[in-house]
C-alpha cells in the first residue's frame, strides 16, 4: 500500500517496496552510518529535523551540476530545464497532498513562512478591531507569534483552546470559543512538544459550520501521517521539507484556490508580477503571486525527489513500525525510576517527551550526547506548553521511520547512566 | 566518559543539588535577571554592596546542574571581595571557561572545578549566564540574555 493508496482508491505502483524494514531503509541514509564521540549515531531529534536519503542528496547535486538556471525567465535551454524541474516538483507535491490544482501549492522557506504568509496576507485584510483568531495551547511559537503580531496591529484578540493533563485539546472549550468574531482557526496537527495527534477533521468541521477558515500546521504530522488536504477540507496547510527527509530552506503552503485568489501578495519583487510601471503593478496569478524573488529551486527539486522516495514506501508497514517504536519506547521509558512522560494522549505520533527527577534536561542531553545519542533538551519552541506542564524544559526523543528498537534500548541504557552520575 | 566525569565532578553535582546562597536579598543594592532563551535557564542575581566591597551576593532561579553550580560557586567566591577583585575573577573565569585557558584554574580556587566546561561548547553559556547577569546588575541593567 502506498501513501497515496492509503488515502484514496488508487492502485499501488508497480515498483513499490513491499513490506518495510527499518534496517533496510537505514541504508538509504549515509549520515546514519556515522559515529559521534566514537559511538554509532543514535539520531532521536527528528522533530527538529530529519536526515536525508541518498536519492535526495543526489537530486540536489544533479540539479546544481546539470540543470541550474533561473526559473520562469530565460528562453535558453537550461532555464527551461530548471523551470520544468521546479514545476514538476510542484505537481508531485500537489499529488502527494491530493490537492486539486498545482496553483494551490506555494513554495515557501518552511512552515514558519507559510503561517506568516497567511497571517500577513489573509490576516491583515480580514481582521478588524475586536475580531478573534483561535489557536491552541500546544502551538509551536511559529503558530503563536505571527498571530500575535497581526492581532496587535489590528487590535484583534488571540483565543487559546486549552488542553488537559494528558496533552489533549478540550474540544468543548474550543466550541465555546468559536464566535461570530472568529475570523480564523490555526491549529497544529501533531504537537512537536507532546506528540499529540489532534482531531483536525473535527476542528475544521466545527469551524466550517460557522463559515470560519482553518489553517493546519502540519510540520510534525506530515512525516508520520498520510495527509489528504481535500479529505481534511482545510483551507490552508503548511509544512517544511526538512522535517520530511527533504532539504532545508524549502516548504509548502497549500491553500484552497478560492481563498488564495482573494488574498493580496505579502512580498513584492520579481516573478510575482505581470507588469510593473512606476504608477501601477499588475500581480501575477497563483501560485507566483506568492513567490516573490528567485525561489529555492534546488530545494524544490530536492523536495520533489523526497516525495518520489516517500511514495515508494509501504506506508501501512511504516505506520505499524512507528507505532511499535512509540509503544515500545513509552513502555521502556516508564520502567526508569523518576521518569515522567510529558504528553500522554492516546493518539500520539513520533514524540517521547519526558523529565527525569533531579536532573535537568540539559544535563541529560549532554550525557546522552557522549553516548552518541542525539535528543533535544529544552522548551522546543513551545514555552506555553512547558508552563502548562509546570516544567522549564523537557528531554525530547523524537522518532522517524528509520529508528529501531535497538536505538530505544540505547536511549534507555543512556538514561540509566545519567541516573548513576546524578545518584 | 573521562571528560564527562571532568564536567560532572562531585563538587559540581553537590552545588547543583544544594546550591549555596540560594535566596533573595531584601533591599539589594543591585539586581538583575538572566535568561538563556535557548534552554529556558532563568536566574535572578541579588547584590548588596558596602562601599566597594560585596557584602552579600545571592541568586534564585532554575537551570541545569552546570548553571546552578556556577551560580552557587560564584556567589560563594565573590562574597567579601571588592568590585575590582570581582571583575578580575570574572575575567579569569571567562578565560578559563570560554577561551579554554586551563592555567587560570590555579588562581580561581573552588571555581576551578568548572574548567571542564570548555570541552563542551554547547554548555559554556550555562556556566557563564549567571556571571553575565551579575555584570548586568553592576552596570545597572535589569536584564541579560545569553544571546
Amino acid at each position: 500500500m502506498t501513501r497515496a493508496h492509503s488515502r484514496g482508491g488508487e492502485q499501488p505502483c508497480q515498483d513499490c517496496l513491499v513490506g518495510f524494514g527499518a534496517d533496510k531503509i537505514r541504508e538509504d541514509f549515509p549520515i546514519l552510518w556515522t559515529k559521534v564521540h566514537g559511538k554509532p549515531l543514535v539520531y532521536l531529534d527528528n522533530a527538529a529535523t530529519t536526515q536525508k536519503p541518498q536519492v535526495v542528496l543526489d537530486a540536489l547535486t544533479r540539479y546544481y551540476t546539470e540543470e541550474n538556471s533561473n526559473v520562469h525567465r530565460g528562453v535558453h535551454f537550461l532555464s527551461q530545464v530548471a523551470t520544468q524541474a521546479y514545476e514538476s516538483s510542484r505537481t508531485r507535491v500537489r499529488q502527494f497532498l491530493n490537492a486539486a490544482h498545482d496553483r494551490e501549492i506555494i513554495f515557501t522557506r518552511g512552515t514558519t513562512e507559510g503561517i506568516n504568509l497567511v497571517a500577513q496576507s489573509y490576516g491583515r485584510t480580514h481582521l478588524r478591531a475586536g475580531d478573534e483568531v483561535i489557536i491552541s495551547a500546544m502551538e509551536h511559537h511559529s503558530n503563536i507569534v505571527p498571530w500575535q503580531m497581526v492581532c496587535e496591529e489590528k487590535r484583534a484578540h488571540l483565543k487559546v483552546i486549552p488542553i488537559n493533563d494528558a496533552g489533549e485539546l478540550l474540544l468543548d472549550e474550543y466550541e465555546r470559543l468559536l464566535s461570530d468574531r472568529t475570523r480564523l482557526v490555526s491549529v497544529v496537527q501533531v504537537s512537536n512538544a507532546l506528540g499529540t495527534v489532534n482531531p483536525v477533521s473535527d476542528i475544521i468541521g466545527l469551524a466550517h459550520s460557522r463559515g470560519i477558515p482553518v489553517l493546519v500546521d502540519g510540520a510534525q504530522a506530515i512525516p508520520h501521517l498520510p495527509v489528504d488536504v481535500r479529505a481534511l477540507d482545510c483551507d490552508f496547510y503548511a509544512f517544511s521539507g526538512h522535517k520530511l527527509f527533504g532539504p532545508t530552506g524549502i516548504g509548502v503552503l497549500y491553500g484552497k484556490a478560492a481563498r488564495l485568489e482573494q488574498m493580496p501578495p505579502w512580498q513584492g519583487g520579481g516573478d510575482m508580477i505581470l507588469s510593473v510601471t512606476f504608477e501601477r503593478t499588475l500581480y501575477n496569478s497563483l501560485p507566483y503571486k506568492f513567490e516573490a524573488g528567485t525561489p529555492d529551486m534546488a530545494g524544490a527539486v530536492g523536495l520533489g525527489a523526497t516525495v518520489d522516495w516517500l511514495e515508494r514506501l509501504d506506508w501501512a508497514a511504516v505506520h505499524a513500525h512507528e507505532q511499535d517504536l512509540l509503544e515500545y519506547g513509552t513502555r521502556r521509558l516508564q520502567e526508569i525510576p523518576g521518569l515522567r512522560l510529558v504528553g500522554t494522549a492516546p493518539e500520539k505520533a513520533g514524540v517521547l517527551s519526558f523529565v527525569l527527577d533531579g536532573v535537568h534536561p540539559h544535563d541529560v542531553g549532554t550525557i546522552l550526547d557522549r553516548e552518541g545519542i542525539a535528543v533535544r533538551a529544552g522548551h522546543h519552541c513551545a514555552q506555553p506548553v512547558m508552563k502548562r506542564f509546570g516544567v522549564p524544559a523537557t528531554v525530547r526523543a523524537s522518532l522517524a521511520l528509520y529508528n529501531t528498537r535497538g536505538e530505544i534500548d540505547a536511549l534507555v541504557a543512556g538514561l540509566h547512566r545519567v541516573r548513576e552520575m546524578f545518584r | 566518559m573521562s571528560d564527562l566525569q571532568d564536567l560532572y565532578q562531585e563538587v559540581i553535582l553537590d552545588h547543583g543539588r544544594n546550591p549555596r546562597n540560594f535566596r533573595r536579598i531584601d533591599r539589594p543594592t543591585a539586581e538583575a535577571e538572566g535568561l538563556n532563551p535557548l534552554c529556558g535557564d532563568h536566574f535572578h542575581v541579588y547584590l548588596k554592596l558596602d562601599g566597594e566591597r560585596i557584602a552579600d551576593v545571592s541568586f534564585e532561579g532554575a537551570g541545569c546542574a552546570i548553571s546552578k553550580a556556577s551560580a552557587s560557586l560564584m556567589t560563594s567566591s565573590l562574597k567579601g571581595k571588592t568590585l575590582a577583585e570581582a571583575r578580575e575573577t570574572f575575567e579569569r573565569f571567562h578565560k578559563m571557561v570560554v577561551e579554554g585557558d586551563r592555567e587560570q584554574a590555579k588562581s580561581l580556587g573552588k571555581l576551578a572545578v568548572l574548567k571542564g566546561v570548555c570541552d563542551f561548547p554547547t554548555r559554556v553559556k550555562c556556566a557563564s549566564l549567571v556571571w553575565h547577569t551579575l555584570q548586568s546588575a553592576l552596570k545597572g541593567e535589569t536584564q541579560t540574555t545569553t544571546e
